[in-house]
């Protein structure tokens, strides 16, 4: 039988102590318990790549993962990719200037995993990019501008305190 | 609510896992990165009363490389081993497969031992571990065990695990540096499950002709198979353009596929007999012929 159990957990910079049910994967606990419904829920079975977060720095997909497997984790969603202040991050600055978005279904995923990528590899070529990318699914199909705008976010990500993303 | 109704619990220790096992008789289900298990779950083909997770076991996703070979702790992700430089050439073969397993986002929590006792018949890592005869080590119970990599994938998705049991380790024996080898896999989507697979290798006597050649491939229903007709083919001979011409040809006959969602039997044989030409032209230095317009 399911269950509540209690977990701790850090959401952008935040700490957070919640009763996760035994079966609620992470993204329905970061939408429905922590109410952050930036992250999406799209296939639900690890194919499309909207839910991606990081967690402990690396970008996973949350519906992969069990709420109760976070405990103890530092996870970091599309929401805490934007300055403390309120403004852009320089991944969606550069994302907005090169309509990389049409829908913005799958954007906070695409946002996430490049998010990911950069802060690890800041010199990611496009080749790199796409290999990466065939994780995440745009049915807008608007990939061009997607590549075009994570190269141009990669200078902020070699200069890291300019990124705005540090958390 | 997408995954069925169950209970979750995460033990500190390997015997308190195994005594779990025990306890819930063939009701539990192990997870660790969950990136095969989970969609399972979300679809409903599995409802295992509760989940043992064991993905902070301590002490299972060591990467040890030693003159026996290399072993791999089964708690080894993708990205471990990807990340891992000394690999490369100790076990070129395991490091060059494993780049088509899946996403980056799935690489991240994927696990060696996952993935093998999921065992999805297109799935690489079941088919390195078939066809370089790696061992697998199991514990359980009656403690630990060692099941040879030929015998451990009984077909799709089952194992010869009994239901007491956790795969701890898969041990790949020793990889001479002047092996030739060669993998390559056709997907649909980059990092998406093989359509078809050719794992080879073969080392070189002092005539230059190839001794003990290991042809692995994925395409078939059940799982990853040895084919021996291509082997004995291989054995003793000179790897040119006329033997691979042939060793395709063998290997297309001697694929057993059949018709599913995917592809026809028919095409998934021709892929599967491609895919053992290119790997062969890789391991023996050649380049594939450009195809005429």
């Amino acid at each position: 039988m399911s269950r509540k159990i209690d977990i701790t957990l850090t959401v952008n910079g935040a700490a957070y102590a919640h009763a996760a049910d035994t079966r609620s994967t992470l993204v329905d606990f970061l939408r429905d318990d922590l109410k952050l419904t930036g992250t999406h829920i799209g296939c639900e079975h690890g194919v499309c790549g909207a839910c991606t977060v990081l967690v402990d720095g690396e970008a996973v997909r949350s519906c992969l993962m069990l709420a109760p497997q976070a405990d103890g984790a530092s996870i970091v969603t599309v929401e805490g990719l934007g300055a403390a202040n309120g403004e852009l991050g320089a991944l969606q600055r550069a994302f907005r200037k090169h309509h990389a978005l049409q829908c913005g279904f799958c954007t906070p995923g695409i946002l996430t995993t490049a998010h990911a990528l950069l802060t690890q590899e800041p010199d990611a070529d496009a080749d790199r990019i796409r290999d990466v990318l065939s994780g995440n699914i745009c049915r807008c199909t608007g990939y061009v501008t997607i590549v075009q705008a994570i190269l141009e976010a990669r200078d902020a990500y070699r200069r890291p305190a300019d990124a705005g993303t540090s958390r | 609510m997408k995954l069925p109704d169950l209970d979750y619990i995460r033990p500190g220790t390997l015997q308190e896992t195994i005594d779990l096992l025990v306890a819930y008789e063939g009701e539990a289900k192990l997870v660790a990165g969950g990136q095969s298990l989970m969609p399972m779950l979300a679809f409903r083909l599995l409802a295992p009363k509760i989940l043992i997770d064991i993905s902070r076991l301590p002490g299972l996703n060591a990467i040890d490389i030693g003159p026996d070979g290399v072993r791999l702790g089964a708690l080894t992700t993708w990205r471990d081993i990807e990340r891992h430089a000394a690999l490369k050439t100790a076990h070129p073969l395991l490091a060059a497969a494993i780049a088509h397993v899946a996403h980056y986002q799935i690489r991240n929590r994927g696990t060696v031992g996952g993935s093998l006792a999921h065992s999805d018949p297109a799935s690489e890592f079941p088919a390195l571990v078939t066809t370089c005869d790696a061992d697998v080590v199991v514990h359980g119970a009656g403690g630990e065990r060692v099941v040879k990599g030929s015998e451990f994938v009984l077909g799709a998705m089952t194992t010869s695990l009994e239901p007491d049991e956790m795969i701890t380790g898969i041990r790949f024996p020793a990889w001479p540096a002047a092996r030739r080898w060669g993998f390559e896999e056709f997907a649909r989507r980059r990092g998406d499950f093989a359509m078809a697979a050719a794992v080879v290798f073969y080392d070189l006597d002092a005539g230059g002709r190839a001794a003990d050649p290991h042809i692995g491939i994925i395409g078939e229903p059940e799982r990853a198979v040895r084919l021996a007709a291509v082997e004995d083919l291989l054995t003793g001979r000179v790897i040119d353009r006329d033997v691979i011409a042939e060793a395709r040809a063998i290997g297309e006959q001697a694929a057993q596929t059949s018709d599913d969602i995917h592809t026809p039997a028919k095409y998934r044989k021709a892929l599967i007999g491609t895919m053992i030409e290119r790997a062969l032209m890789t391991a023996a230095g050649l380049e594939l012929r450009p195809v005429a317009a």
